[in-house]
């Protein structure tokens, strides 16, 4: 197997004297959906913030090697807009739509960091300026296509039901071209069916090459999705497998259960 | 209709009302004759004023309430609003905007040059209020000291034709300059803040500017002001004061049509998406690759470009400026005509800005109350219409199939 796209070694996160994450190692591959599972609490979600550059680690290493080669990049401690415009994209827990913008507008905003167009440009909207306003809108309609949001382009995101909002929030992520693509805890509050419709949309985005990092607490979809799984219990790593051996493991049941 | 419980709390507040109001309105003292006139009879006028009103009030908040089941998406009832069909069809319009503009042209050639004149103040409001749309309507960060760039670029054309006998039109882009790197300046310490705090420190520049004009006499000429500044040139002829106020007038007109022109352009926009999602989610904002700092310092500088531009104009049509020109009240007035009209519309600035701007000046009998009326009218636009008058529709898009190719 050839090396890992994103590699976090040692990772630590204090909020003064509490300790989120505790020398956390992962590591995530090319083409592959990655698990991230634990119960409430254990710091998955502060995981991600650390990652996309919400929080900065109080220790540990980040590093992203791009898939299309060159140097390693250490993701440690860039503001946010840096980690994505490298290539993470992320979703959100609690929906964190633009509510007063359209669908399709949300989905525009994920491609301002592929996108060059300034005062000058939005001003006398040149051929240039034109030629990419004309791509973001076509990208973000094919990426809602394939999300199939297609029916609620012109629709504001607050009036959304609550499954199209956490597929806005993944074809908005779509849109920054990320090479890897967190999502935390994407199938919260939603149906048995809207699940399922989840499943195949997340398959359907992994086979386009790109690695997928899952939050999620739904064990079903986890364990039909994954080809790897790590569970975190008090911000410590205390298993990591295939979905089969993380069944089986016993440390992890009492994580879930209890003793 | 009501409810015995409704007219029960009503009661209660009219009574309310009368213990608070009975300083003012009860007892009234004569220092002279040191007697106390009791004026009971205005007790009655007081709880009976304030009892219909609350009821009135209650009437209509249930009204809004009754769609209250539909307020969440109450952007997009605004569809059904008139003035919004209006705009959205085309054909209509153009007709209103080919009418406006009319009434515009011929407008100093019709009204005197007393009504020119308030015409012109009206028009520059209009400009700070799309200039300050920028920063609180699109990008949603509160400014409550945007008169500190509407003084920088007054005085800095002032100044530079007191010391320097610089022009109107060198000093135009001079003082528009000025303005958005002082924009840039307070910005740029205020890029974590949001919110309450931001206002608080807004508030706090404004004052600094403003006091800094009025106290640094050496710079300044402190309180006496800068007189005698010129008028802007016209290719070199000299303007009688009529025809000079028709020229700045048709200036104003001249600039607003950029201004708007720009202002929309902006909102759809790249950058202009940036800016809304800034000011719907800063966080989901950074997380897809807005630069949160860059964005935010453009829309203070753009924003405060405009004020300095008309901050010019007003010190060419004045010809005179002082420190009192720029106080808070300016910035809350501006500020009232972007939430009145409705942040982020630009239609709804303009409309907010001749309301604001003009009312009082036709309505000068009462100009004792305007402060009074201004409050109330501010409370009862949170409480009914919080959108503004005239809310934003965003931009919808058409993606005919066959483009896709």
């Amino acid at each position: 197997m050839d090396k890992p796209i994103l590699e976090v070694a040692g990772m630590t996160m204090d909020f003064g004297g509490i300790r989120a994450l505790d020398t956390l190692d992962l590591e995530v591959y090319s083409g592959e959906i990655t698990a991230l599972i634990g119960p409430n609490g254990a710091g998955k979600t502060t995981f991600f913030n650390c990652l996309t550059g919400i929080y900065t680690p109080t220790r540990g290493e980040i590093f992203l090697n791009p898939p299309g080669g060159g140097h390693k990049i250490d993701l440690k401690g860039l503001l946010p807009n840096k980690v994505t415009e490298y290539g993470l994209a992320r979703t959100f827990q609690n929906i964190r739509l633009f509510p007063r913008m359209t669908v399709l507008e949300n989905v525009m905003i994920g491609r301002h960091c592929r996108t060059r167009a300034f005062i000058v440009g939005a001003i006398f909207r040149g051929p240039r300026t034109r030629r990419e306003e004309k791509e973001i809108i076509d990208m973000s309609y094919a990426i809602l296509e394939k999300v199939g949001l297609k029916r609620f382009v012109n629709e504001y995101a607050q009036n959304l039901p609550y499954g199209a909002q956490r597929r806005l929030e993944i074809a908005r992520a779509l849109a920054t071209e990320p090479s890897l693509l967190l999502l935390d805890e994407p199938a919260a509050g939603m149906n048995p069916q809207e699940t399922r419709n989840l499943d195949e949309l997340i398959r359907d985005i992994s086979k386009d090459g790109l690695a997928i990092l899952l939050i999620e607490h739904d064990m079903k979809l986890v364990m039909s999705l994954s080809d790897r799984i790590y569970v975190v219990d008090y911000g410590k790593k205390i298993a990591e497998g295939k979905p089969e051996e993380i069944r089986a493991n016993a440390d992890v049941i009492k994580a879930y259960l209890g003793e | 209709m009501f409810s015995l419980k409704e007219i029960q709390r009503c009661l209660l507040l009219s009574l309310w009302f009368v213990f608070l109001t009975f300083p003012i309105m009860v007892i009234k003292v004569d220092p002279f004759e040191r007697i106390v006139h009791w004026r009971w009879e205005n007790i009655l006028y007081v709880a009976v004023g304030s009892f219909f009103l609350s009821l009135i009030f209650r009437m209509l908040l249930r009204k809004t309430e009754g769609g209250g089941a539909k307020a969440l998406g109450a952007v997009s009832l605004e569809k059904t609003a008139l003035i919004t069909r209006i705009l959205e069809t085309p054909k209509y319009r153009n007709t209103l905007i080919i009418s406006v503009l009319a009434v515009g042209l011929v407008f100093p050639h019709i009204f005197s040059t007393y009504q020119t004149n308030i015409m012109i103040t009206a028009l520059m409001y209009v400009m700070l209020g799309l200039g300050l749309n920028i920063v609180v309507g699109l990008a949603g960060l509160l400014d409550l000291g945007f008169v500190a760039f509407y003084a920088v670029g007054a005085y800095s054309y002032a100044l530079l034709h007191l010391h320097f006998d610089i022009g109107f039109w060198t000093a135009l882009p001079i003082g528009g300059f000025l303005a958005a790197i002082f924009g840039i300046i307070l910005g740029y310490p205020v890029l974590r803040l949001r919110g309450d705090y931001l206002a608080i420190v807004t508030l706090g520049f404004g004052e600094i500017i403003r006091l800094v004009l009025e106290n640094w006499g050496e710079f300044s000429q402190g309180p006496s002001g800068i007189s005698s500044i010129a008028r802007p040139g016209f290719f070199g002829i000299e303007l009688s004061l009529n025809s000079a106020i028709i020229y700045i007038y048709y200036l104003m007109i001249i600039a607003i049509i950029i201004t708007i022109f720009v202002v929309n352009r902006l909102q759809d926009s790249r950058l202009g998406r940036a800016w809304i999602a800034l000011r719907e989610d800063e966080i989901a904002c950074q997380a897809m690759g807005i630069d949160k700092r860059k964005t935010k310092l453009v829309a203070f500088s753009l924003g405060a470009f405009w004020a300095g531009i008309v901050g010019v104009v007003f010190a060419a049509k004045t010809t005179f400026i002082n420190p009192a020109s720029f106080t808070f009240l300016e910035s809350a007035i501006i500020l009232s005509i972007v939430v009145l009209g409705g942040m982020g519309s630009i239609v709804g600035v303009i409309v907010g800005a001749f309301i604001l701007i003009l009312l009082p000046e036709y309505l000068r009998a009462l100009s004792e109350y305007r402060m009074l009326v201004f409050g109330a009218v501010m409370v009862l636009m949170m409480v009914f219409r919080p959108q503004g008058m005239i809310a934003t529709i965003r931009k919808t898009y058409t993606i005919p199939k066959d483009d896709q190719d």
